[in-house]
Parts: structure tokens; sequence; C-alpha cells
């Protein structure tokens, strides 16, 4: 019995602190509510600060996703083309074309048999008399058998080529169009490149630009409110409670801009994107931005939010120390 | 129950400045004390050791269980909830009501919502205050916010209430009432510590007196009175 009644003694202090607990984060989230209201032009010019910063991002992330897919798009119509001899036979040449694939570095073959060349051939130069009797005249396909190989990478195309060179292939290979390319290809590498290193670093640049301001901003607004820190301690407010409505303040910071930036892109992007499509017509921006939608907002969210309790978080530090 | 033990406070910020040097008294349960003497005499690092927020260089600061003097950061909130203190300046939350700021010092100690709306009316109405609940402190005069800073450090039924320089913003009537009010606390049953320099105010009271001078204690008498050195 007696037992009984210190178990039961304490189940009523976890009750008891349970109680006090939630009725301590009921207080936190109505102040933290109440302190965004009456601060009502500090509150709006935080939010229009990182409504910016977000739009920034935003504006990055679109820009990121049609350069890659504008330089995908260029990579995709990059490829050399093996030209066989006439002499060599399908089974060689599939044989070739085999121990190609077993490289890392292909992505795809295809193979164009003589007659399947003669026929894109004829097709080409439909109607021009002159051809055609000419190649009537030859009675034999003069045409050559070809592997047009595609890479990962453009980087890889040097490999590949250097593959083929192998003496083996020597007596059944034509030749190899890399040669050709070779200078545009290493052209278009180094522009890719460039164009990707940019791009990264103007991302961080101004991603570190918007994250300064925005910590900047909420730090501004906890700075005003420092007098009110003092007191609080005073009065014998622990730091979590007086912590927890700052950050609070943050959460709503980073859930309106979010939420206001992508209503606010969103438009935006439809009306944009008919005219990127023009651009680059691998992409439509808009469907991609509907199918990623989950994701941008998702990211946008926790930036937002992330960023403000971080913000309020080290701000409100400072002013704790009474 | 309070108890300064050879207690020394020298502030290290441009060159060494002595707040108190080797000041001990101990004051007893039920006591109205003031503390006395001119501007930078000491009377505020005293009333700042008690609620910690300052600490002594030298010596013991004890209140009733705590030695404030070893008390860590984290446990402040604790001792400052069994302190009820009013300032010059009032202090109230610029963006809270009357109301509010006095239910923010039990909220903050983690009391329920129906405490909170039994004991606020009672407190505002105990300094007077029952119709200007919810003004917010712009719309109160130097006397209602210091009425209401009084709720505010009484609302938690502490043992003891700190005043420091309670009156310096205010006439002398409103000044004579909150004297008053803090008499009244008194005789309820808290302990009372005045830091003051207004010598009209020490000398009606006709109670304990502390002077302090450069950081000492010059005299400690029952029944003082404020002499001018």
């Amino acid at each position: 019995m007696a037992e009984f009644q210190e178990t039961k003694k304490k189940e009523n202090i976890y009750s008891y602190k349970y109680n006090i607990m939630l009725t301590t984060l009921s207080r936190i989230i109505k102040y933290g509510i109440l302190g965004f209201w009456r601060n009502g032009w500090l509150s709006m010019a935080t939010i229009a600060v990182m409504f910016l910063a977000l739009m920034v991002f935003e504006g990055l992330f679109i820009s990121n996703v049609l350069t890659k897919a504008a330089l995908e798009s260029l990579q995709d119509k990059i490829d050399i083309s093996v030209y066989f001899k006439t002499s060599s036979s399908e089974d060689e040449i599939l044989t070739i074309k085999k121990e190609l694939e077993l490289l890392k570095e292909v992505k795809n073959i295809e193979y164009i048999s003589r007659d399947k060349a003669l026929e894109i051939f004829q097709k080409r130069h439909q109607g021009e008399e002159i051809i055609a009797q000419a190649l009537e005249e030859l009675k034999e396909n003069p045409l050559a058998a070809s592997l047009n190989v595609k890479a990962h990478n453009p980087k890889d195309y040097e490999v590949i080529d250097a593959f083929l060179k192998k003496e083996s292939y020597g007596e059944f290979i034509d030749n190899v169009t890399y040669a050709k390319n070779a200078v545009v290809i290493g052209r278009l590498n180094k522009i890719i490149d460039t164009v990707q290193k940019l791009g990264l670093f103007l991302t961080m640049l101004l991603a570190v630009i918007a994250v300064l301001i925005t910590f900047n901003t909420i730090r501004l607004a906890i700075y005003s409110n420092r007098e009110e820190i003092g007191i609080m301690r005073l009065v014998g407010a622990s730091n979590a409670f007086i912590r927890g409505p700052f950050v609070i303040e943050g959460i709503i910071y980073g859930l309106i801009s979010g939420l206001l930036s992508f209503a606010v892109i969103m438009p935006i992007i439809y009306f944009l994107a008919p005219y990127t499509k023009a651009f680059i017509p691998e992409i439509n921006l808009w469907n991609y931005l509907i199918s990623n939608s989950f994701n941008l907002i998702g990211y946008q969210l926790l930036f937002g939010i992330g960023l403000g309790i971080f913000s309020s978080f080290v701000a409100v530090r400072k002013y704790l120390k009474i | 129950m309070i108890i300064f033990q050879n207690v020394s406070k020298i502030y290290t910020n441009h060159k060494d400045t002595i707040a108190l040097d080797d000041v001990s008294f101990e004051i007893k349960r039920k006591e109205f004390v003031s503390v006395v003497g001119k501007s930078g005499a000491g009377k505020s690092t005293i009333t700042k050791m008690l609620i910690g927020e300052e600490k002594p260089s030298k010596g013991r600061v004890v209140f009733g269980d705590y030695d404030i003097s070893k008390l860590k950061p984290k446990e402040l909130p604790r001792l400052r909830r069994h302190i009820g203190v009013i300032f010059q300046d009032f202090r109230l939350l610029a963006n809270k009501t009357a109301y509010e700021n006095v239910a923010f010092a039990l909220e903050v100690a983690g009391r329920s919502q129906a405490e909170i709306n039994e004991f606020v009316p009672q407190a505002l109405k105990m300094v007077g205050l029952e119709d200007k609940m919810s003004n917010f402190p712009k719309e109160l005069s130097g006397g209602e916010k210091q009425r209401v800073a009084i709720a505010r450090a009484m609302i938690n039924h502490p043992d003891i209430l700190i005043a420091d320089e309670p009156t310096g913003n205010l006439d002398p009537i409103n000044a004579a009432e909150i004297i008053k009010l803090l008499l009244k606390i008194n005789e309820l049953g808290t302990t009372i510590i005045l830091a003051t320099h207004n010598k009209d105010i020490v000398n009606d009271l006709d109670k304990r007196v502390i002077s302090l001078e450069n950081g000492r204690v010059s005299r400690d008498e029952e029944k003082g009175k404020y002499l001018l050195v």
C-alpha cells in the first residue's frame, strides 16, 4: 500500500512537471506570436528582407536548372564516329562495338551498317539525279559502316579515341572523327567548366550575402528588445523562456517569407517558361517546377525557418548574460 | 536571512574601482532596512549582488539556503523568483499591458492560468490599479508604473523586496505613496531593503539604516537617521 502511494506520488510529480512544460511551451508560442504581431513594422521589414533573400535563392536555383539543361543538351550533340574500312565484316565491327561498350566512359553506341548508311545517304539526296546515277554506276555500295559513340562526359572522348588507336584495330578502322572535332570538343569542355564554376561561385556568394543580411536583420530586431530581455532575466525568467518566443518569431518569419516567395515565383515562371523553351527546347521550366515544387518549397521553408531559428538563437545569446 | 560576510567588490575596467570594501551585515526576516549613501557609495552594488547580477570579488552573500556568490547563471532564475525587485526606472515590459507585466512574473515561474487569473487582479488591486489593468506602460504615470512594478515584484510572494531608488523618478507625493505601500507590504511580513539617497524619506521612516561611505559601512543603527557627512 505504502509502495503504491509512493509510485502514485511519483506519477503525480511527473505529470506536474509535464504540465508545467506544456504550459511553458504554450506560453512561449503565445508570446512568439504576440511579439510578432505587436512588433508589426519590424516583423514586416524582417520578412521583406528574408523574402528578397529567398527570391535570390530561387533565382539561383532556376538558373542552375537552366544552365544544366543547356549544357546537357549541348553535350548530347557531341559524339565521335568510327568509320570502318569497307573490307571489314559486320562480325568484326560488332566485336569492336562490344569491346567499346565495356569501357565505362561510353554511354551508348549506335551501329550504322553499310546498307543503313546508303539508305540515309539516299534519303538525304532524294531527287538529285546525278547522285542517284553515280550510285547506280558504281554497282557496289561505296559507303562505310560506322559506329556513333557517345560518352558520358565530353572529356572522355580522348580516352575513347586513344582506345580506338589500338594497333589491332588498325586493319578494320578507316578513320575516327575525333581528330577533326577535338578542338571544338576541347573548347566546349572549357566553356562548360567555366560556366559551372562561375555558377557555383555566384551561388555561394549570393547565398552568403543573403544569410548575412537575414541574420543581421533578425539581430537588429532582437537588439531593439535587449532591455526587455534584461527585464525578463530580472523577473526570474529562464533562458529558454526568454529565447523561446524569439525563436518562434524566427520560425514565423521563415514560414511567411518562404510561402510568399514561392507564391511570387510561380506566376513569374509560368510566364517565363515559353521563352526559355525557345532557347533550350529540352526543358519545360514550368513542368519542371511543378514536378519539383515539393522539393523547392521544402528547401525554402527549411532555409527560411532554419535561418530564423539560428539567427534568433545566436542574437539573443548576447543579451542573456545578466 | 540575508548575510553579507566581508564582501568586497572591485570593478576592473580601465582602472580598478573599489565599489564595496569589506562590508558585513545581517538582515533578519521581516526587517525594513534602508541602505543610504551618496551616488557611488555602493548601494546599487549591494542590490545587484542580492539578485546575482554581480558577484563579490571577495566574501560571501547568503540568502536563506542560497549562497548567492556561488550560484551558476542557470540557477539564478529560481533565486530571482524568491526576490522581488523594483527600480528607479521601473523596468516594465513596454509591449505588455499592466496586467500582462504582472502576469509575466507568474508565467515564468510556470504557474497555472487559473492562478494567474486569480492573483494578478488581486495584486493590482493591492496597489490601487484595478481600473488600469489593460493600459500599456506608456499610458501610465510614473507613480502608476512603479506601482505596477511593485505588484509584479510581490506576485510570487517573495520573502524579500528590494527597492533600488524606487522614488528617484517620482514627485514627493507619489514618492510618499510608494513608501506607504512598501510599509504596508512590510507589515504583511515581507522583508524590505530600500536603497535610497532621499534624506526625508529615510528620516520619516524611523527604521534601521545602514549608511555607506566610499564602499564601507559607516553606520548601522536601529531607528537610524540619514546623517549628512
